[in-house]
């Protein structure tokens, strides 16, 4: 008890609306010791951030706390006046935000923003600050920390920034640091590089953490211990242990069992989505908030009464809110065969890109402080090809090419060199507008944001039933049973022909935008990151859902992706794409074995894994992505590999390395050589 | 571009709002009264609306009716409530007379200038490039002139009509839309749906009349509120500088100019109308921040 630092006590918080206050968390409490990592998990809408906000008390004007206690080191933060509260905030209690541009000054170097923490907070004089800034800098590892201190945000990358509001949290040296999904907008392999950083600073000070986020692998990867959270309760807590190996709540298994892992595979573990979707908080019945999507629910039981916690017989720590807890048998993570997977070969292909290249050249080619500005290299001489009824996957981190690429093939933009083959035809240099109807039927695309993939002005019925006309020459009385068809398709009921997008969640957007997309029975489907801005669960929905669309009418798919999991599950072919370059080609189940591109290897160590146990040295980039115009002459990864070799890596690009059934490395090691130190032996295989 | 044309461009969504469209009203009403400026604007301009329509009707005499007798004592009576003008003219039957041409020029004059400059904004925002260049340059060019003295010189060249300051109305109005609607459409033609409707080869106006413009109204709409309340001023200015509505017929800027003279005198003669085209204006500008706030909420 001695070193409890949080503890929250049956905290209430309600949002005031039109209809009246809605609770959003009903009574939620859970305990804080110094130095110990918690992570908050759950799919959004679940309350996660309303308590971050809460302990802070930042809800704003709509929020209210209306009943329990935040007691912060013996005092409760629910009573505090402004001027105690800021005594607190940043100094005690400091918070690090999802996107890092939103809580820098623009107009202030980072410096200054950095020194004010301890001017304002301990009244210091700058060049006390300014040592301290130095200090937390090199704690935060950026390199060159005097230089850093002079520049703009705007002049540092993502993952750079991210550093920097770390580094203006840890300076004031709080006892908490409330971190809201910090590691979201960033690219895989400056994700992992981040939570490494938070995890050794937690070792080395003596900073609590409440980390909350939507990936469990992140939480895994920082906290001892974890929070499930429902609809503002938390239904299950424990060690990370307790929960990745022994989940008791129908929800937390639920969650577990529709992510996609590297071990998962779309022909032997099929992704479970939890049906339904969260409720809103309006919409609270007595009982288990769960129970609607639970498939374990007792009628009756489960949903006449508040289900209290208990906590496990055998396991301290480990505390579940459900009624049938000892009855269900234990989790295994899924294994066993799903439907079997025809994919057709990969010789016959439908669409292929062949020597593409784009360079976009700058708007204008007038000097700006000396020197030209360099054409941007967004492809340089990618060769890809997707069979029918496969699945091609396009990954790398953001601006590598991958949306360009995607954008040549559907013809939104026009190739500067080499071609793309659709069905035979080439089409690399037809805009879509200057495509037949039969080409533009043949092809269409998926795009990533759920909430600008549909005209807000027009319903789903428009929608769809305008690309049946467009595409299909349909008769207008044909439409309206033509859309309830196509609903039917992605498993919307046809009522929905009538709504807005407004009135729908983000997994309904992407399954009209995918049914919209499906209106011309198009034989290619292009989707750009489909799944990327969706909960777990419902990403798992949709991920099915293409599957079974691809299975039931031999579309091929091309999917663009920047997660690994994801694309280890539903590709039968893999391309690893770097500034604009194909680093490695070949069938999904060789690219991610070794021998790897150096590359595809760096990005695999940093997807986030589910074990507990899994603490292996990994292979962290350094530096960030070259800019257009600092891109080495040789290979473009030359400037970041960990297995660089020497000067042909800078001057020579490196030839391609056919290792037979079309798998292709782009690297000056041979792949003997790789594969040999990439399979470490046995006792050291923590490698990767 | 006339009025009409505007109608059919801003509705230019049939199969979306067609919808169960009284839900749909009811529901933004419902929104619009919620605020409180929006509602007194409202109030305001509905009000204004009514005594036009029913002017006729309710004006105590006809509007340029001389009351020889009231010339002695023209300040507001039981005879004439608002007082007379020099002529002996009933100031309250001129006031409510004179709101029928202004509710009528300058609402239709800031639908040709929505007409006009919606499409001209769309297309210096979609197509970007050389057609960009020269909408913009040329509203540029408008822009810069000193409106008043472009006002005076075409309605002196033209003659002073109804239609004739709806049309400069139009043309110099036409390009502060059109610069609102370029800045909406340069953001709204990179959405995704923007580029799903390219996939399914839709023509580049479909895409600007269906796709983008009906997803830059919200803007526009308030936009034209805060408009229709300077045209009012505007047509006051050219009624006070007598270049507006021609005599004898009541024009709110021309009681103003015929009576200042007096101001030391007989100020009501020329403070009531003044009063009137303030109201009706705030109105306007109530009912556009009004609509704003509903913007911004959703």
């Amino acid at each position: 008890m001695t070193d409890r630092l949080l503890d929250v006590q049956d905290l209430a918080v309600a949002y005031a609306t039109r209809g009246g206050d809605v609770p959003v968390i009903p009574g939620l409490s859970f305990q804080l010791n110094a130095g110990e990592a918690l992570g908050l998990v759950g799919e959004s809408g679940c309350g996660k951030s309303t308590v971050a906000l809460s302990i802070v008390r930042y809800l704003g004007r709509a929020g209210r706390i209306t009943g329990g206690r935040i007691l912060f080191e013996g005092r409760d933060l629910a009573t505090l006046d402004e001027t105690e509260l800021r005594a607190i905030r940043g100094r005690r209690i400091a918070m690090v935000y999802q996107d890092p541009m939103a809580s820098l000054n623009p107009v202030m170097t980072v410096g200054r923003q950095l020194m004010e923490v301890p001017m304002i907070h301990e009244r210091v004089t700058a060049a006390v600050a300014r040592e301290r800034a130095l200090a937390t800098l090199s704690e935060v590892k950026l390199a060159d920390p005097d230089a850093v201190m002079r520049r703009y945000p705007h002049q540092l990358s993502g993952g750079q920034q991210q550093r920097i509001v770390i580094a203006m949290a840890l300076i004031a040296e709080p006892a908490l640091l409330i971190m809201d999904e910090p590691t979201t907008g960033l690219d895989v392999t400056v994700e992992a590089a981040v939570l490494d950083l938070v995890r050794e600073l937690r070792r080395r000070r003596d900073t609590a953490i409440l980390f909350i986020s939507h990936n469990l692998g992140s939480v895994v990867r920082v906290c001892d211990r974890v929070g499930v959270m429902y609809r503002g309760e938390l239904v299950e807590e424990g060690s990370v242990r307790q929960i990745f190996t022994n989940p008791r709540h129908p929800y937390t298994r639920g969650l577990l069992d529709c992510l996609p892992t590297l071990g998962r595979d779309k022909r032997q573990v099929p992704l479970v989505p939890i049906p339904g979707q969260v409720e809103p908080a309006s919409a609270r019945a007595p009982g288990c908030g769960f129970a609607s999507r639970c498939t374990h629910v007792e009628l009756g039981r489960c949903t006449t009464r508040p289900i209290p916690s208990a906590e496990l017989e055998r396991e301290p720590g480990h505390r579940v809110a459900c009624l049938r807890l000892y009855e269900l048998p234990r989790w295994r993570p899924r294994r066993g065969a799903a439907t079997p997977f025809d994919a057709g070969t990969p010789a016959d292909a439908v669409i292929a890109a062949h020597h593409l290249t784009k360079i976009y050249e700058p708007r204008r080619r007038r000097r700006r402080y000396g020197l030209p500005r360099p054409p941007v290299r967004a492809l340089v001489d990618v060769d890809v090809a997707a069979a029918r009824r496969r699945t091609l996957a396009i990954v790398g981190e953001s601006g590598c090419g991958k949306s360009t690429l995607a954008k040549v093939l559907s013809g939104l933009e026009v190739a500067t060199e080499g071609g793309v083959t659709l069905d035979g035809v080439e089409v690399g240099g037809l805009r879509v507008d200057a495509r037949s109807r039969t080409l533009r039927r043949k092809l269409q695309m998926v795009f990533q944001n759920p909430d600008s993939t549909l005209n807000p002005s027009h319903t789903v019925g428009y929608a769809i039933g305008r690309a049946l006309r467009r595409l299909h020459d349909r008769a207008p009385a044909d439409i309206a049973a033509g859309v309830a068809r196509l609903l039917e398709v992605v498993k919307l009921p046809p009522g929905m022909a009538a709504r807005t997008p407004r009135q729908l969640s983000g997994g309904e957007k992407q399954r009209v935008a995918i049914a919209r997309a499906l209106a011309g029975d198009p034989d290619v489907i292009v989707a750009d990151e489909p799944v990327s801005a969706l909960d777990v669960s419902v990403q798992a929905a949709v991920i099915n859902l293409l599957n079974e669309i691809q299975a039931a009418r031999g579309t091929t798919l091309v999917f663009i992706s920047h997660d690994l999991a994801v694309v280890r599950y539903l590709a039968d072919d893999v391309a690893v794409m770097y500034l604009g370059t194909v680093a490695e080609f070949g069938r999904v189940e060789r690219v991610f074995a070794p021998p790897y591109h150096p590359y595809t290897e760096a990005l695999l160590s940093a997807v986030p894994v589910l074990d507990p146990d899994h603490d292996g040295a990994r292979i962290l980039l350094e530096g960030s992505v070259p800019r257009a115009g600092e891109v080495p002459r040789g290979c473009p990864f030359a400037t970041r590999c960990p297995r660089r070799v020497g000067a042909i890596c800078d001057d020579v690009p490196p030839p391609v390395q056919q290792l037979g059934d079309e798998h292709r490395i782009a690297c000056h090691i041979p792949a003997d050589e790789l594969r040999r130190l990439q399979t470490p032996p046995m006792a050291t295989a923590a490698g990767r | 571009m006339s009025a009409p044309a505007t109608a059919e461009v801003l509705s230019a969504s049939p199969p979306a709002t067609r919808v169960r469209p009284h839900a749909r009203w009811r529901r933004q009403v419902d929104a619009l009264l919620e605020s409180t400026p929006a509602a007194v604007g409202l109030a305001i301009v509905l009000a204004w609306v009514a005594l036009a329509i029913l002017a006729p009707v309710i004006a105590p005499y006809p509007p340029n009716a001389n009351d020889l007798g009231a010339l002695a004592r023209p300040t507001p009576s039981r005879a004439h409530w608002l007082g007379t003008d020099q002529l002996g003219r009933d100031l309250l039957s001129r006031i409510l007379w004179g709101a029928r041409p202004v509710l009528v020029i300058a609402p239709l004059a800031v639908l040709g200038a929505a007409a006009l400059g919606s499409l001209l904004g769309l297309a210096a925002g979609y197509h970007g490039r050389w057609i960009g260049v020269v909408i913009t340059r040329a509203c540029d060019i408008v822009l810069s002139f000193p409106v008043i003295i472009l006002y005076m010189i075409i309605l002196a060249h033209f003659g002073s009509s109804a239609w004739n300051i709806i049309g400069v109305l139009t043309l110099t109005k036409a390009p502060i839309i059109a610069r609102i609607v370029r800045g909406m459409t340069l953001d709204l033609r990179e959405r995704e749906y923007v580029a799903a409707a390219k996939m399914r080869g839709e023509s580049a106006l479909y895409i600007m009349l269906v796709e983008i413009l009906p997803n830059a109204r919200g803007p526009l709409l308030v936009d034209m509120c805060l408009r229709t309340g300077y045209n009012i001023v505007i047509i006051g200015v050219l009624g006070f500088l007598g270049i507006g509505l021609p005599p004898p017929d009541p024009d709110w800027g021309g009681m103003v100019k015929d009576t200042y003279g007096m101001m030391t005198v007989w100020p009501h003669m020329s403070l009531f109308p003044c009063a009137a085209i303030s109201s009706l204006v705030i109105g306007f500008n109530l009912l556009a921040v009004g609509l704003r706030e509903i913007g911004l909420r959703d």
